[in-house]
């Protein structure tokens, strides 16, 4: 029976990718689509836009700023960088039509796309590139990058009209990945957060704090135009309310719903599978006692049934990670570490004494209170734990709390969280770990694992570059830097009449593509 | 009665004052900084000192006090920290939201324990009676949110009079909006509407055994009369006390079905505001609803004054 | 007017049955309320889980009991804070009177125009969850009523003849007001524990329904109906049992509190 339903599943998403790009081929003819009457419900959808249910509010609106891989999923659809996210992980160009790599891998000049249009009606000048890029690196606070990638320009410079030229400090081959940071408007600084304007396929109407954000379709997009007038976010931090709101008729759509009341909304409503593009852990800040030493992490590995978790979080349909990456990187993920902690409450135990604590000791998990996904893993981790003596306490708080307190304040002794990347390169993943990152907020210090980071970061061979990065993964779960437990099964459930939706290899919901059959 | 009234109306502006003191204070000696949260672990010592001084952290707590007070007096509520924009601005929706629903609760809390009470009184120990004193104990006993949660299913996904997690705003006319509020202020207004039925019923029933009452029946009143004409006017001096009392219970059932019916009300904002230490929010928030309360209940005191005559004139 | 005395009764009956299920809940339940079983994840009622499992596969008749009987706990702690504070406060300012009584009675009412629940989620917030925090929070948000209370009965009690005779035998004020005035105003003061009982309970299960009270791994009823909610049309098992223990045992204690009164007054 599993069998089946995993199978019927994998059709499904095969469909769904199939009428994708199927729609893709078509081109922009199809583009009238009309909201129809939808079979299950019978009542007519309200015109042809969409409201879709999230379980966050927004950290930030300014694209450069914001921090939660929760808003930068939303933001996707309004911001774009000289480059963009593809599905498939990798990167394609946007606001810039082109780009050359010198040989040295020194020197990316990008050529400007002619014809991109600003929300507001104007076009991308150098002008606005040239900001933006600054602005990325640190030129409107104390000079630290605003992204990291930009610590390793060292020049900026507009050759004519349409051609930048940004020169590298050391070469680094995933460098054009980083380059999707939103292109924003010249001196927009003290209005992006309010009035956000970019280049997307949607543009910004309105953001009420706690309630939801707005956008409408943007008819001077320059590629492909969104097939929806208008798309709501309603920011609905309680499960209980996402799946009222679905079978009340208020949202159409909820992103990421938990897996535990999937049987609820599976007889109404579409229900699409993937996993989320993140490692969920449980973080550990590796600064706080009795966390920093390494034994008691290791004895918390072999206390915990990673299988169990997921069986009982995913219904069995997570991955476990092992370390601080997910199988969507192909290239770099290695699903051998996830075999290294299987469960063994003896070996724990003993791990425990020799640490000094044979009869455990009392711990706290934060967790942020809207991801309900991430408070039953916590759960479920706390009753695992009890099994070795430890007894871990869950201290739910709100999720802006989280990012400022555990986050920023990194004031915390264990959280269960997921962490995503904003752009598919092992740098993202990896080298918050690196112990004097600014985004450690596990406060993870090892030398090695900084020198083989360093090393990761400015090779210029792709294979060397792989293996380093799959040492530097090693090395986080021989550490047991925090317990990696899996990237989680991600459900997307929505009205039956909508179609359209593209998985993306990271954090990403492209609104652009869903549609009303 | 005039000396009275101004004895009272100073009361109830030193209680007041204890409100919003007890409501700073509060908020001013509890640990974490709220500069910590705004700018994060890397913000250098001068970035936190200038933010301490543009928020006015870094005055004695006497004038932080009086500023915000006067602030409070003109309507200036101050800002977010967490949104950065003024706080009234802020809790404008969610004020209409949470008011709308008290006072819709109130309304209903009478409209339905005046009638129930005065036919259980009238008609005590009939099969009415009995029939309502069950009920009432019953639904006496159901907490609000598990009643919230019942008539989410009931009226709105079962047989769908309403849509459940939409959020509708005046603006969609007020016919909708107090229909949309009329069921989370039903769950809010149950348990104490069963409480105000057998509070009324225990006065009218014990009005209804004083000497007077005896000396109407003998004058040829039949009960009923009596009932109208001299008994409800006395039997509701109680009542309204309970009645004003109930006010800071609608206002804790209001934020707590706010979260059942996913209305963005000030319960949630409160909350989030809590954890993020957004405390001109949560001041002001609790400030508004402390004021309310004090102001229903010094309401109902003059009321109580001017119903029952043996008050009047002390 | 008598012929409601099987309200007291039954109420007598209900409360010992309620207590009684949460009281076996401290110390025993038929599984380990945090026990998971991955088979067992929304498993409908049966023989071997009389009232279902949750979405962790975890007993619910198990976790009901053991929630029971924190919330119990939690409820009698809380009265005995507020009762005994409450007890102290308002019997000095009733007897006494004065600037004091003056004062403090403007304090409590200050404190009593915030809504209980209000407040204990300020304190909360700021000490953080838990169990014994959310006992701390409430015992002394109750403080004030039950000082109203006993100051209200106190006060009245004071210029009887009795006391009147004891203060002019030389009985000194603490003998007063413990065994001579105490005695005389047990009949409302234990309906109005019956009352702060049902409050208590009623506060603990709304608090931890918004998830800021009682934390995981304790168990408690609001939590329980609160994760019970989204599944209400495929699972409603999940909220049966706590709803009703709930509801059983304010329904419970409000009857025995009817009762009570019923036989003081007669």
């Amino acid at each position: 029976m599993p069998k089946f339903t995993k199978r019927a599943l994998l059709l499904l998403l095969a469909g769904v990718m199939l009428s994708a790009s199927l729609y893709g081929c078509t081109g922009g003819t199809n583009n009238s689509a009309t909201p129809t009457a939808s079979a299950q419900t019978g009542e007519l959808s309200k015109g042809n836009s969409v409201t879709v249910g999230i379980a966050q509010d927004l950290d930030s609106l300014d694209p450069h700023k914001a921090v939660a891989a929760g808003t930068s999923e939303v933001l996707f659809n309004i911001f774009e960088g000289l480059m963009k996210a593809s599905p498939d992980g990798g990167v394609i160009p946007a606001v810039a039509s082109d780009y050359t790599v010198s040989d040295d891998g020194l020197q990316y000049t990008f050529t400007l796309r002619e014809g991109v249009k600003f929300h507001n009606g104007n076009a991308v000048t150098m002008e606005d590139v040239l900001y933006s890029l600054e602005r990325c690196a640190g030129s409107e606070n104390d000079g630290t990058p605003l992204i990291s990638a930009f610590s390793n320009v060292t020049s900026m410079e507009a050759t004519d009209d349409t051609h930048v030229v940004l020169t590298l400090k050391e070469p680094n081959l995933e460098f054009i990945n980083s380059m999707t940071a939103a292109i924003i408007p010249a001196n927009s600084s003290d209005t992006i957060a309010t009035t956000p304007v970019g280049t997307g396929p949607f543009a910004f109407t309105s953001y009420t704090p706690q309630q939801s954000m707005e956008m409408k379709k943007f008819d001077g997009y320059w590629g492909e135009p969104a097939q929806l007038d208008q798309v709501t976010f309603r920011i609905i931090t309680d499960v209980n309310t996402l799946v009222m709101g679905l079978q009340g008729g208020t949202l159409d759509m909820v992103i990421h719903l938990p897996n535990s009341v999937r049987k609820e909304v599976e007889k109404q409503f579409t229900v699409l599978q993937d996993t989320m593009k993140l490692v969920q852990a449980l973080y550990l800040n590796n600064d706080v006692k009795p966390f920093d030493d390494v034994r008691v992490r290791q004895a918390m590995y072999y206390a915990i049934n990673v299988p169990e978790i997921i069986e009982f979080v995913c219904n069995g349909d997570g991955v476990a990670t092992g370390t601080s990456m997910y199988p969507a990187y192909t290239k770099y993920f290695m699903p051998e570490l996830a075999e290294n902690y299987q469960q063994d409450l003896e070996k724990a135990k003993q791990l425990l004494a020799e640490a000094g604590y044979p009869d455990g000791f009392t711990m706290t998990i934060t967790v942020p209170s809207n991801y309900t996904q991430h408070v039953e893993t916590a759960e479920v981790v706390s009753q695992q734990l009890a099994q070795v003596g430890i007894t871990a306490n869950l201290n739910p708080i709100e999720w802006e709390s989280w990012v400022s307190d555990v986050y920023r304040g990194r004031d915390f002794e264990s959280t269960v969280v997921g962490i995503a990347a904003s752009d598919m390169t092992g740098r993202e993943m990896l080298e918050r770990y690196v112990s004097d990152n600014q985004k450690n907020f596990i406060n993870f210090n090892s030398e090695e694992y900084d020198q083989v980071m360093e090393k990761a970061l400015t090779t210029l061979d792709q294979g060397e570059q792989t293996q380093l990065y799959k040492q530097a993964q090693t090395i986080l779960n021989e550490e047991a830097a925090s317990l990696w437990i899996q990237d989680l099964c991600d459900l997307v459930v929505m009205n039956p009449a909508l179609d359209g939706v593209t998985f993306y290899a990271t954090y990403v919901l492209d609104m652009s593509t869903i549609h009303y059959k | 009665m005039m000396k009275t009234l101004v004895k009272r109306v100073l009361l109830l502006i030193a209680t007041l004052l204890l409100v919003t003191i007890l409501a700073f204070v509060a908020f001013s000696i509890i640990p974490g900084d709220p500069t910590s949260s705004i700018l994060g672990v890397e913000a250098t010592p001068e970035q936190i000192a200038a933010l301490r001084e543009r928020l006015g952290l870094d005055l004695p707590i006497w004038q932080r006090y009086l500023h915000w007070l006067g602030g409070l007096l003109t309507g200036n509520l101050g800002e977010s920290y967490n949104y950065g924009m003024p706080v009234a601005q802020l809790l404008s929706t969610c004020v209409t939201h949470t008011l709308t629903l008290a006072v819709l609760a109130f309304v209903l809390i009478v409209a339905i324990s005046l009638p129930l009470g005065i036919i259980a009184a009238r008609y005590e120990g009939g099969v009415v009676d009995r029939v309502l004193t069950i009920l009432n104990q019953i639904t006496m006993s159901v907490p609000n949110f598990v009643a919230g949660i019942l008539l989410v299913y009931v009226f709105g996904l079962v047989l769908r009079l309403f849509q459940p997690g939409a959020i509708v705003t005046p603006q969609a006319g007020w016919g909708p909006y107090l229909w949309y509020m009329l069921f989370p202020a039903l769950a809010v207004a149950l348990p104490r509407s069963a409480m105000t039925v057998k509070m009324l019923r225990g006065s009218i029933l014990s009005e209804l055994g004083q000497d007077y009452i005896r000396t109407a029946y003998s004058k040829g009143n039949s009960k009923t009369s009596a009932l109208w004409r001299h008994v409800l006017r006395n039997a509701m001096i109680p009542v309204v006390t309970f009645l004003a009392m109930t006010v800071a219970d609608i206002m804790a059932g209001s934020i707590v079905v706010e979260q059942v019916f996913g209305i963005p009300g000030l319960g949630k904002m409160l909350v989030t505001s809590i954890g993020n230490r957004d405390y001109p929010v949560v001041q002001a928030i609790v400030v508004l609803i402390a004021t309310v309360v004090v102001v229903c209940n010094f309401a109902a005191d003059l009321l109580y004054r001017v119903m029952d005559p043996r008050l009047r004139g002390r | 007017m008598t012929t409601r005395n099987w309200y007291g009764r039954l109420g007598l009956v209900l409360t010992v049955l309620m207590v009684g299920f949460a009281g076996v809940g401290m110390f025993w339940t038929p599984y380990e309320p945090t026990a998971m079983v991955g088979a067992d994840r929304y498993a409908a009622p049966s023989l071997a889980h009389p009232f279902g499992c949750d979405q962790l596969g975890r007993d619910i008749l198990s976790r009901t009991m053991e929630g029971a009987g924190s919330t119990l706990m939690i409820a009698l702690a809380v009265l005995a804070i507020g009762f005994v504070a409450g007890l102290l406060i308002g019997a000095f300012c009733g007897y006494f009177g004065g600037v004091v009584d003056a004062l403090v009675m403007r304090i409590c009412d200050a404190l009593a125009a915030f809504p209980s629940i209000l407040l204990a989620l300020v304190v909360l917030a700021v000490i953080g969850p838990g169990k014994y925090n959310v006992i701390g929070a409430l015992g002394i948000l109750f403080i004030p009523s039950f000082a109203r209370l006993v100051r209200g009965e106190f006060l009245k009690v004071r210029d009887r003849d009795f006391v009147r005779s004891a203060r002019l035998m030389g009985v000194y004020n603490g003998r007063i007001l413990f065994v001579h005035i105490l005695p005389n105003t047990w009949p409302t003061l234990l309906s109005g524990l019956t009352i702060g009982f049902n409050n208590a309970v009623l506060s603990e299960a709304s608090m931890s329904y918004l998830s800021i009270g009682v934390t995981a791994p304790d168990v408690s009823l609001g939590r329980m109906l609160n994760e019970a909610q989204a599944v209400w049309s495929t699972a409603p098992w999940c909220m049966l049992c706590p709803a009703l223990v709930v509801v059983l045992t304010i329904l419970g204690v409000s009857l025995l509190g009817e009762g009570l009164r019923e036989r003081m007054a007669a």
